[in-house]
């Protein structure tokens, strides 16, 4: 079965974002209920959320020489926040599967599949 | 041409998009699919002239077809699943009559087809050359010509909506019911666009871009007939009859546009009025409202009027209240205040007219400006009207409707 990466972007502001401590608790709720639903239908291949680009450094080897900088690769207003990895039979499902991701109704959620599975 | 050409031109316009469809699914290959029918009807080109024209032409190009990609699929080594395919192709092949399941499913394969080019993980131009390039007629360089881009760009547009539809594994298949209303309505804003593209032109191609409102009716109508219950697509094709209606009374002798109160009558096509009046009494008998079939009615209004004093203008203003709250826009609210403004009068429609001139979205709109004329110059207010034509012509839009809005003007005398 083809594979999907969806990546979770959310705005570096956190406009939108759950916000006090009932939203939170909320959120968290949904955020199993989705993994549960994802994990039971058998597509759940990976699943992470990543720290803030606060904690981020950057590693470009030019001409050699390891150059290491603090923060995100490219300062953006929308940041990738995490991701899923899933299996699914065709882009539709990943799509839709994309569409019940809490975050997507304040950031947004880039759906590209793995490399090298379909096409010439 | 010679009949055997004529007959390749006529099988290549009626049935490619059929031919192709089914070996799309077949072959599960889009590029792979185009290649095999291009390669049939290069072998019709060259055998009907001496052979003769086949009993069954479409018969004889899907046969063909179908072969030429046996033959291209065994050439293609590294194809994923290439041993099962090949199989199923040689077994389709052996059938004198396809068997009851692969029958129902060519009877659907040019619906996946169309469901496939207007998917929206496609960018809105891609699927309308792909739409176009794929169950249209039009080849890549006519396309190029009736959009006015350049022929690269259009072929580059298309080879990168096929990796997509490959690489992101976009499904070729009617969409299930929960997600048919959504995807069905992207469908239909492809056909729009593209007849849009054509009746809205001004610039280019003149046939070319008549040939983009054709191939959209032709579109709509081969949706409506695979879809038949669906009642937008049927108020689309209404609305696209209705306006094609009008497109020769739209330019006088000299070339001029002919803005819809001074066009001649006699020179409304009387077959496609039936026919969009046609479409849209069946698909209100659906009684599943849609914008669609509000354009389509409020279109209706106009050409059935046996005069431009006729046109029931508060029957007009009603409908663009109707499709405001179906899909609001500030254009739709623009409209009603022109339909008031002629059913109660100027002053009525400059007061509905009014808030709209403060919408940021709406600025730099050349038809608000002229409406906001046309009203003034009905008001008597000849100094606001001639300013308010002026910022309009000033906006752009194109030669012809300038030149009508500059005549207008220079109509206000001192």
């Amino acid at each position: 079965m083809p594979r999907y990466t969806l990546l979770m972007y959310q705005p570096a502001d956190g406009t939108g974002a759950p916000a006090g401590q009932d939203e939170w608790a909320a959120a968290q709720a949904r955020w199993q209920g989705f993994l549960a639903d994802l994990t039971d239908a058998g597509l759940l291949v990976a699943n992470e959320g990543l720290a803030g680009t606060d904690a981020a450094t950057t590693v470009r080897v030019r001409g050699g020489a390891t150059e290491v900088t603090d923060g995100p690769f490219a300062e953006t207003k929308e940041y990738l926040a995490g991701f899923f990895l899933i299996d699914a039979p065709d882009l539709d499902v990943a799509l839709s599967w994309a569409g019940r991701i809490p975050s997507a109704e304040y950031g947004s959620v880039e759906v590209r599949p793995v490399w090298g599975q379909g096409g010439s | 041409m010679t009949a055997p050409a004529a007959a390749v031109e006529r099988v290549f316009r009626e049935e490619r998009g059929a031919v192709l469809a089914t070996l799309i699914r077949r072959l599960g290959d889009f590029g792979m699919a185009e290649d095999a029918v291009q390669d049939a009807f290069a072998a019709a080109a060259a055998s009907w002239p001496s052979d003769g024209v086949p009993a069954n032409p479409a018969a004889w190009i899907t046969t063909t077809a179908q072969r030429k990609a046996i033959d291209r699929l065994r050439r293609e080594r590294a194809a994923a699943g290439r041993a099962e395919r090949l199989a199923e192709l040689m077994r389709l092949d052996a059938q004198e009559h396809p068997d009851e399941e692969e029958a129902s499913m060519i009877r659907d394969d040019r619906l996946r087809l169309i469901f496939t080019c207007c998917h929206p993980a496609l960018a809105p131009q891609a699927r309308v050359a792909l739409t176009l390039r794929s169950l249209g007629g039009l080849t890549t360089a006519e396309i190029a010509r009736a959009f006015l881009v350049a022929e690269p760009a259009v072929a580059q547009r298309i080879v990168r909506a096929k990796r997509k539809i490959a690489e992101a594994g976009i499904p070729y298949r009617v969409p299930p019911d929960e997600e048919l209303p959504d995807r069905t309505a992207d469908v239909l804003r492809v056909l729009y666009l593209v007849f849009n593209e054509g009746y809205g032109a001004t610039a280019g191609d003149d046939l070319l871009r008549e040939g983009l409102c054709d191939e959209a009716i032709r579109l709509g109508r081969l949706v409506c007939a695979l879809m038949p219950d669906d009642a937008e697509a049927r108020g689309l094709l209404a609305l696209m009859l209705l306006h094609d209606a009008r497109r020769a009374a739209r330019r006088d002798g000299d070339d001029r546009f002919v803005p819809l109160d001074r066009q001649d009558r006699d020179r409304w096509d009387r077959d496609r009025i039936d026919e969009g009046l046609a479409a849209l009494d069946a698909a209100m008998a659906l009684r599943r409202p849609g914008p669609f079939q509000v354009q389509a009615a409020i279109a209706a209004l106009h050409v059935d009027a046996p005069s431009e004093d006729a046109v029931d203008w508060a029957a007009i203003a009603d409908l663009y209240g109707a499709l405001g709250r179906l899909a609001p826009s500030p254009v739709v609210e623009l409209n009603r205040a022109v339909a008031v403004g002629f059913a109660e009068g100027p002053q009525a429609g400059l007061a509905l007219l009014g808030p709209l001139l403060d919408e940021p979205r709406l600025g730099a709109y050349p038809p608000l400006h002229a409406a906001h004329a046309d009203l003034l110059r009905r008001a008597g207010d000849r100094a606001g009207a001639r300013a308010a034509y002026d910022r309009a012509i000033a906006l752009g839009g194109n030669a012809v409707e300038r030149a009508e809005l500059a005549r207008r003007r220079d109509a206000l005398g001192g």
